[in-house]
Parts: C-alpha cells; structure tokens; sequence
C-alpha cells in the first residue's frame, strides 16, 4: 500500500451502485490514466460505508476525506482539486445540518460519532474481492490460532464467555448453540449461514456479505472445527445478485490460498463451503424451514425438537448461525472475550448492526454499542426526522416486532429490554415514523406481508393472520367497532400461543404494540370514523376553508370528478357525496384553504 | 408417466435435460434446477414443470408444491420490461403504495400482470436493501430510486420509447 499517495474508496454496495458509483469507477479509472497517476492513486471498490442517504460516497485516503453525493462528472473535479492540487472539493463535503460546517473527515460525522464496528469493521475499507486485503486487517488470524490451539472446546468457552447471542434475531448465546451441536456425535455435521435476509427493510447482511465476505468465510470454518462440520452451506436469497456473486469470488480464493478445503494449515482439518440459494420465501430464515428449502422442499418449518442440532440438514446435526453473528467471531478470538464482553449491557454483549430507514434525515446502516438510547440512534446518528416533523414511532424487528413511542426513547437498546418494551431487536431493521403514519396501517401493512408469507401449514397462522388482517381493513375503511379492537386483542394472544415457528408466534405483534401504545389512534377510526394521521383514504374528508379561498378556481379545474362547485373570486365547496379523495385539490391549492379534516 | 405427452419444442426439452443433469439430476437440487429453468425460459411453465419431475424422478405435484410456494418463480411470462416496485418497510413508509397505484393507473393493469402488447409487467417484491433510496423502483436490473409520483410515466414513457427504437431497428 506504500506506493500510493492516495488511495480512492468508492462504495460498490446495491444502493451506491444503484446511483451510478461503476460509472464513478470507470471515470476515476480513465481520468487518472488519461493525467498519468495510475501509478499514485489507487482505486478501490468497496463494501457499503453505511451512509446511504448521501450516496453515493467516495473518500479518499490518508486524508479520510469523505465526499457524499457524487456523480460521474464530478470525477474530474475531485482529480484537478483534490488529487492534483490537494485542495479539498467544498461543494461535496457533508455540511452539518445543525452548525453549517462542512465536514471533511466523516469520524467528525454525527453519523459515524457514536458508532462502533466490529461486525462492519472491514466494510468501506476493503476491496471485498481481493483476499489480500482481508488477510492485511488480520484476516484468518483467527482461523488459525483456533487450529493451532487444537482445542475446540476452549474455543467454544471463548464464545460462550464473551456473551456473542444470535443477531438474527432470536438472541440465542452462540457459544451455547455450538456446544450442544458440538456434543451430537455423527459422521457428517453441517455449518450452516443463514443469510436469507427477509426482513424488508433490513439490509445489513447483505452489506457485510457484500463489503467483507472472507469475515463470514473464516468463521463458518472456526464454528465448522468447534462442532466438528467439514461442510459449510451458506443459504442466501436470490434476490441479492452482488451478494452471491461476491461470495464466490470469495470462496474461490479462500480455496486458492488453502484456506478452505483439505488440511486447512497443515491440522489435518478439512471445510469447504457451497452456496445454496433461497427463492423468496420470509419464513425460510427459520432454521428448519431454510433447512427443509436446502433439501429442496418447501420451506415449511417443523415442529422442535428435534432441534437441528440434533436432526437438521440431511437429518445430521447442523448448526444455523446468522451473517452478523460469524462476522464477529474472528474478532472475538483475535481481540478476547474480556474485550468483547466489555461492550454492551449486562445481557446483551458487544455491537448491534441496525438498518436505519423511514421518515429519517440520515437513513443508512449503523453499528452501534448494546445499551445506546433510541434517541441517540435517532437525533444524534439519524440527524432527526425528515423535513422537520414529530417523531412518532419506532418500529423494531421488522413483522415480528413492534412499534415503540417516545417514552421509550431513553430504553438503553439491548435484547431484554425492547422485548419487555413489547418488540424485540429481530434482525435489526429500524423504521422510524413521523406523524404523517397511521398506525393501524403500519399494522394492516405487517399483517398483509405475513398473511402473504404465511407458509400455510398451522392453522392459527394461516387463517389467524388473514383475520386479523380483515379486521385491520375493516377499521381503516371507517367499518370498525370497539368489539373489534377486542377480537384483535382476543385472536393475537391465541395465535401468539398456538401457531407452530417463530413466524406465526410473533406475526401479531405489531397490532398489539399498536394497540397497546396507540389506543386512541384506534379509537379515532372506529369511533369518530377519523384518521388523524390523514393516511386512510376511506376516513379522509377534504374541505375548503372559506376565509383562505380566493376563489381561483385551481381546484375546480383539477378535479377530475367535477366535485368543486364555487363562482370566481368567491369561497368554492366540495361536494363531498361525489369526492373520491384523490388529493389532486390539495395539491393545486396555493392559499392552504383545503384542509384534511 | 412415460405415457404423457408434452408439446414443447424439442431443443427445450433437451436444454431442460440438461440443466437437469448438470445437478445429477438430484431431487435435493429442485430450487437450483427451477433457478437455472427459469433463467433460461423467463418463466416455468407446466410443461417445464413436467420434464424437471420426470427427470428427477419426483411427482410433478412435488415440484408444482416448490414452484408455487417461492415468489421467486414465475407461473406466467413477464413482460419485456418487468416493473417491480419495492414494498419493503423502507419503501413502503416513505409512500411506495403511492407509486404502485400509479403505476396501475398509467399502465392500466393489476399487480402480478402483463399487459395487452408484453411490454410491461407489474409485480411488487420486498426489499431489495437499496432502503436509501427509498421509494425504489425496478425495471428489468436498473433501479430508480428517490421516486415521486410524478416520476412514474417518465419512466413507462422512456421505457416504451426504447422499446419503440428497439422494434423499429
């Protein structure tokens, strides 16, 4: 890395790639050819740097300058400027919405300020395809410390000492897991990646198989020695194309270097690991369904025990870990348990990768200490609430999870406490709403994705959920009774307790979170007939407020039903028998006289 | 089994074969054959259906149960510019209903269909992790993200007028 005076990163995850960044690539690439600095400047394509609202993101190093928002033809300035001359480019420098200052370097960031990443640690650094890279940020030290010591038990005790539980949501200690799946005796035990990421709106496994594949590698073959697995399986959706294509360059080297395959540094231990694919199915990030779907079924879940580290793929003992959870193994046996265990709260030990999303300055993804508060997510790493408006909630753990208020936004986040909230980390999607989302909706919109993901095989699940999700329709097209906020109540305690996986159990938690911290808001659609968010179209009444109406005539002539009566220069009315509350008034109206009422 | 007759081209059947027996013609391949099926065809119609079973020696319902149980795979065609609009929480709270009814409107059909001349298609998946751009939309592999309303019949129209250019030449 020596001979280089600078080094440019450009992010080459989905969301920058979607902006253009190849084309900022190839620009960078042939302008620095066409000046002769092929030789000075390297450039290198990495993983997700997390900012992915200001996307797409170039920095440049040693500087660590930090340049958001680049477009291709922006490449030539950042070489005239900043390569050539060592000027920084003001006009793409981040600027602090609250002081104005242009922030060169991003550890100044509100963004990155309160972050810490050790699951992420190697993504927006390296060049995901090059082993090299990932070898030089002490990449495969631990595989073989773990193989030199030869003691997978004292591996496993490392785990278990640093409290590392599951991140793909359910929380299970790891160490344990690898314990119990270590004790089964057999000829052929399994290591499995889940990396069926279905959460919508959570992207972090993604970003790190996409940013730093090798990290996922070298702890699938650590797990594989601990429980005694000579094979990996790693099951990914289809529906990540870069993520796929990533890992298999991955592999191919990790083969290359001698770093999977047979007698893995000389200690006779063989791994090699094949990628299976996922075909979008939400419930086959439950263990025995993904397992059941890597088999090629249908991937319906069964009921367990017999746990798949009893009974799993091929009816041999495996062990399913989630993307998040291996990526921080080999740190945890470079850096130590007591380094590891350092970090969090009682309960919830080291980092937690959140996707930030929804009505949010900052949206992105973020790794932050256990026990950090929902308003330091929030206002300090999220800059706020969009376009200046009132928080409202926080939705957790994607379906499964739930809405919490502001009363909760001083909670230290760990696993206990959002489950006692009533939600519960889940895989770590973080949608944060403002005051423009119904909350009924938000739960009618759960409810519709688990009826449709709903595999169909228990009953409370499979009907349970479509009921509840009539309900939900019923009170959002202004039909609702105070009976039925009770049936809500009545058939998601029953489906809680009678559905077969994880998927079921959890499905009506969003309606009772709702339920539980919005009553009024339900209240306001079943018995005054109102939304007061203004999103449930049925429940929505435009009105023209005479003493604002000048009489334009803007609306009238926009209205596609002719529902605007009113002479010229005088207040007009809205037939509201003929309204189909299109909105299209609202929007031509210059002098705020149509109100949602 | 050998009795039933299946009208498909025979260059199909045997690219089918094929695929088949790149995996052994394993039954515990099933998703990874209907993947490369389904790249190959665009879609996994009955008859395709039919020869994987018969191929890997399992019933044809077996394999109707995955191909019906995964979005992932296709039952009818799409269309030459499959529309799918991302519906994931990100999307969905930053107004991606909003651009479905829309994309209803301009292309006057329902979501999971084609229209009249194959040219568009309208589906909507959950989240493709590109939550930054939220509302995200995409045609074939190219993503538009940050959307309005608005933007919608840009896109049909610059879609259709590439498609116009295409058919001409």
């Amino acid at each position: 890395m020596a001979t280089y005076k600078y080094h440019v990163l450009i992010c080459g995850g989905t969301g920058c790639r979607a902006s253009q960044s190849n084309k900022i690539i190839d620009n960078f690439k042939r302008l620095l050819k066409e000046n002769g600095l092929e030789k000075e400047v390297q450039v290198v394509e990495t993983g997700c740097f997390g900012f992915c609202e200001k996307g797409p993101i170039v920095k440049i190093l040693p500087d660590n300058t930090f340049y958001i928002e680049v477009k291709p033809e922006d490449v030539e300035e950042i070489i005239n400027e900043h390569v050539i001359k060592g000027r920084k480019v003001q006009r793409l420098l981040y600027v602090d919405p609250k002081t104005s200052e242009h922030k060169a370097d991003s550890k100044h960031m509100g963004f990155y300020k309160k972050q810490l990443r050790i699951a992420l640690r190697n993504a927006g650094f390296i060049n995901p395809e090059n082993i090299d890279e990932y070898i030089a940020r002490d990449g495969y030290k631990a595989l073989a410390t773990v193989l030199e010591q030869n003691d997978p038990q004292a591996t496993i005790d490392i785990i278990k000492k640093s409290g590392l539980r599951g991140r793909g949501g359910g929380g299970f200690p790891t160490g344990l897991k690898w314990e119990i799946a270590s004790k089964n005796a057999a000829d052929q035990k399994y290591m499995i990646c889940n990396a069926d990421e279905g959460d919508p709106g959570a992207f972090m496994d993604r970003s790190i198989l996409e940013g730093d594949p090798h990290s996922v590698i070298e702890a699938m073959a650590i797990g594989g020695f601990c429980i005694g697995a000579t094979k990996g399986l790693i099951y990914i959706r289809a529906e990540y194309p870069l993520a796929i294509e990533r890992l298999k360059v991955a592999i191919g080297q990790a083969r290359e270097y001698g770093l999977l395959g047979k007698n893995i540094f000389e200690s006779g231990f063989d791994f090699d690991i094949d990628i299976r694919y996922g075909a979008g199915a939400f419930v086959c990030g439950e263990e025995t369904a993904l397992i059941h779907s890597m088999e090629g079924f249908r991937g319906e879940p069964t009921f367990k025990p017999p746990f798949p580290a009893q009974e799993g793929y091929l009816k041999k003992p495996s062990n399913v870990n989630n993307v998040e959870t291996f990526a921080n193994i080999p740190v945890i046996i470079n850096k130590g348990w007591e380094w590891f265990s350092s970090i969090g709260t009682e309960k919830s030990k080291g980092t937690k990768v959140f996707a930030l999303a929804g009505q949010i300055n900052n949206v992105g993804l973020i790794e932050v200490p256990m026990g950090i508060t929902l308003r330091e997510v929030i206002y300090e790493i999220g800059g706020g609430i969009k376009n200046g408006k009132k928080f409202k909630a926080v939705q957790t753990g994607g379906p499964s999870g739930g809405c919490l208020t502001e009363k909760f936004l001083d909670t230290p986040i760990d696993y206990d406490n959002l489950l006692a909230a009533g939600s519960m980390m889940g895989s770590g999607g973080m949608i944060i709403m403002d005051e423009t989302s119904c909350m009924v909706s938000v739960a009618k919109f759960y409810l519709e994705f688990t009826v449709e993901e709903s595999c169909g095989k228990c009953t409370p699940c499979r009907i349970g959920n479509k009921r509840l999700y009539e309900t939900l329709e019923k009170i959002t097209n202004g039909n609702g009774t105070l009976e039925d906020l009770d049936l809500l109540r009545n058939l998601s305690t029953v489906i809680k307790d009678t559905a077969l996986c994880g998927l079921g159990q959890t499905s009506p938690n969003p309606v009772l979170s709702t339920i539980d911290n919005f009553y009024d808001e339900y209240l306001a659609h079943v018995v005054d007939k109102k939304c007061p968010a203004g999103q449930c179209k049925a429940l929505k009444r435009y009105v023209i407020d005479p003493d604002n109406c000048i009489g334009c005539t803007a609306c009238a002539r926009a209205c596609p039903v002719g529902a605007i009566k009113g002479e010229k220069k005088l207040p007009h009315e809205i037939t509201q028998s003929l309204c189909i509350k299109c909105g299209t008034c609202y929007e031509k109206c210059k002098f705020n006289a149509i109100k949602i009422q | 089994m050998s009795s039933i007759k299946i009208k498909v081209k025979k260059e199909i059947i045997e690219k089918i074969e094929e695929i088949c027996k790149s995996f052994d013609n394993q039954s515990g391949e099933l998703i990874n054959v209907l993947h490369k099926t389904q790249e190959y065809l665009g879609y996994l119609p009955a008859e395709a259906q039919e020869i994987i079973a018969r191929a890997l020696n399992i019933s044809a319902a077996r394999v109707y149960g995955v191909v019906s149980f995964y979005s992932f795979f296709s039952m009818k065609p799409k269309g030459k510019c499959p529309v799918s609009v991302c519906m994931g929480t990100a999307c969905y709270v930053r107004g991606a209903d909003k651009i479905v009814d829309e994309f209803k409107k301009v292309l006057n059909i329902a979501v999971g269909e084609t229209d009249n001349d194959g040219v568009f298609s309208l589906a909507s998946l959950r989240c493709v992790g590109a939550c930054g751009l939220a509302p995200v939309v995409l045609v074939g592999d190219k993503v538009h993200g940050r959307l309005a309303a608005d933007d919608v019949k840009h896109i049909v129209k610059e879609y259709r007028e590439q498609f116009a250019k295409l058919a001409e030449a």
